[in-house]
């Protein structure tokens, strides 16, 4: 009756976003670009870790990327998840969200035993927000996305989540197993352990599946298994501005900015 | 698991749909934002453009459709599609493009809009163009070209769906135009029988809590508030009521609750476009930015002569907020008690 729980957290690394520019030719320039773990994956990985504190059981936390993220997750390791696995192929690259939710769809559904999966609401880069409910379409699990609060009912063997909605929130009843996203900022990320850290870099090596492990087609993955291509790169530039700078003491320019702010109101 | 791609035969699907996103009756902005929409790039080829209602009492919503630019409306009434579920919805949907099969299908980037369309684009096994924040149709009528911002918000890609069908996209509230209310529209209105076993759902509502909302997308005037201003509002607050202003914030101040997400500007926000916005203590990030970008005017007003937020405005202010604020409110009042005169 009371089996632990099993959590899955799904976490992207992805380039720091105001690192990232168009070149002339209007491709991508993320040569400068750090890589950091996708902001609302960290509140992820704290809702999971804390449900774990709470109520017993494991968290795995799963990303897909090349085989160099291992850092990163022996980093959200270090925040108190207990293993990591890296979903690592050439022939993940270039995928859109169907795709990339199949792959990781693919990587839960092996792991097998699976309670509950947490994703962060969307990632940084792409921001598309429509991850975590493919997952849930790809295993058949229900969903819930947007969410401020989640809490496992040992009773009932469901989860009770409340999630934003335009209205405002909604609390909702779900059955195991389901698939969550949380909003950024519901919680406070714990920082990680860093002799935790050390400690795993010296004796832990993450798992790393490929789509053979997966079973999965390669025709079916990355940008081939994409329906969507992007066709070009523009940069998002608004109107030209004046870029006029007013000065003086601030009785002087309050004076003309309130004479600026009633001309162009 | 793994659906082989099946070759559509594109061709087959037609028209444009726009599913109309609503509480209770009550459709949101966005939702007529993106019917506007589709009602010009329909006028433009000679496409159908469809509505889709989902719920209960939909009558007098299935004729606002017509008004706003439908030139038919599918509604589907079901006491299980009252209250929003990912099971009923995706469902009802499924059934209704399966059956007639549309070559566009748009949806609201809300959160249920984009609940359901994330779940949606893998059941129908299509691409789905999320976010998008410019949308047109190819010049043969056929192919849907959706911008769609990344990167914190400072690069737009161009997203095509060239092979699958539906095309599906999200789009953010603000950056449509709705069309005005025309009574003298006509349309017609199909009521759909919805098949939902009583089983499908099992997500259960245990509360509803409303919070009173505020749209700021269409004020005239927005005074934004950026981490620079601290934790205390009441300057921001007196310049922007004295002004008849809204209230903006950067993510930051709506992240810690200092004003609810209705009043975050950006790309995980709203997108907004005043004809005055003055922007204090915000540093400028493109994710910022990219929602407020399109005002007519810009004032910005931050210690640090450094702060990207001058490069995207016409008068810039290195000072102390603290010192300028309320200088400026005094200069206000008295201009415009005095005119009031």
């Amino acid at each position: 009756m009371n089996k632990e729980l099993h959590i899955v957290v799904c976490v992207k690394i992805v380039p720091k976003p105001e690192d990232v520019t168009l070149k002339e030719d209007n491709t991508l320039d993320r040569a400068n670009a750090e890589s950091v773990i996708n902001p609302p994956d960290k509140n992820a990985v704290e809702t999971a870790v804390s449900l774990k504190e709470r109520y017993g059981g494991k968290v795995t936390a799963i990303s897909m990327g090349p085989p160099f993220f291992d850092d990163f997750m022996r980093l959200i390791m270090a925040m108190g998840v207990d293993d990591a696995i890296l979903l690592s192929d050439r022939a993940f690259a270039g995928a859109d969200t169907y795709p990339t939710t199949l792959t990781l769809a693919a990587g839960i559904k092996k792991l097998g035993d699976v309670d509950l999966v947490i994703c962060g609401e969307e990632s940084s880069d792409g921001g598309t927000g429509n991850v975590p409910p493919g997952i849930a379409e790809w295993l058949g699990w229900t969903q819930a996305t947007y969410c401020h609060e989640i809490d496992y009912d040992e009773i009932q063997s469901r989860f009770v989540v409340k999630r934003s909605v335009s209205t405002g929130y909604e609390v909702i009843s779900i059955p195991k197993p389901a698939v969550v996203s949380v909003e950024l900022g519901v919680n406070s990320p714990r920082f990680p352990n860093f002799y935790l850290k050390q400690e795993y870099d010296q004796s832990y090596k993450v798992t790393i599946w490929d789509a053979k492990a997966l079973n999965l087609d390669p025709e079916t993955v990355g940008l081939k298994g994409s329906h969507t291509t992007v066709d070009s790169l523009k940069s998002s530039k608004g109107k030209e501005r004046k870029k006029q700078f007013i000065v003086g003491s601030p009785k002087e320019i309050a004076e003309k900015l309130a004479t600026i702010i009633l001309e162009n109101m | 698991m793994s659906k082989t791609k099946k070759p559509t035969n594109t061709t087959d699907w037609k028209g444009i749909w726009v599913i109309l996103e609503h509480a209770k009756g009550k459709v949101s902005g966005v939702s007529w934002e993106i019917l506007g929409k589709a009602r010009e790039l329909g006028d433009r080829y000679g496409i159908r453009v469809s509505a889709v209602l989902l719920g209960t009492n939909l009558d007098e919503v299935a004729k606002e459709a017509i008004y706003r630019g439908a030139d038919e409306v599918y509604v589907a009434e079901h006491e299980a599609l009252m209250h929003y579920s990912w099971e009923a919805h995706t469902k009802v949907v499924t059934d209704l493009v399966e059956k007639y099969r549309p070559n566009i299908l748009l949806l609201a980037a809300t959160h249920n809009g984009r609940d359901l369309a994330g779940r949606l684009a893998v059941r129908l096994n299509t691409g789905l163009t999320a976010d998008v924040v410019e949308l047109d149709i190819e010049p043969e009528g056929e192919l849907l070209v959706g911008s769609v911002p990344g990167f914190g918000g400072s690069i737009l890609a161009v997203i095509k769906c060239e092979h699958s069908r539906p095309q599906m996209a999200t789009i953010r509230p603000g950056v449509l135009i709705a069309q005005e209310l025309d009574t003298s529209r006509t349309g017609e209105i199909h009521k759909i029988a919805s098949d939902i076993p009583p089983n499908l759902i099992t997500t259960q509502v245990l509360q509803e809590i409303p919070v009173e909302s505020v749209d700021i997308s269409k004020a005239k005037r927005i005074v934004a508030a950026g981490r620079g201003v601290g934790t205390n509002l009441e300057l921001v607050e007196e310049l922007a009521e004295l002004l008849d202003a809204a209230i903006g914030v950067t993510r930051p101040l709506a992240d810690i609750g200092l004003k609810s997400r209705d009043h975050q500007i950006g790309s995980t926000g709203v997108t907004v476009r005043p004809k005055l916005a003055i922007i204090v203590g915000v540093s400028g990030a493109a994710h910022f930015v990219s929602g407020i970008q399109d005002a007519e005017t810009i004032i910005s007003i931050n210690i640090d002569e450094e702060a990207l937020i001058f490069d995207h405005s016409d008068y810039c202010v290195v000072a102390d907020l603290n010192d300028v604020l309320p200088e400026l409110i005094e200069a206000l009042k008295a201009r415009l008690y005095s005119t009031a005169k």
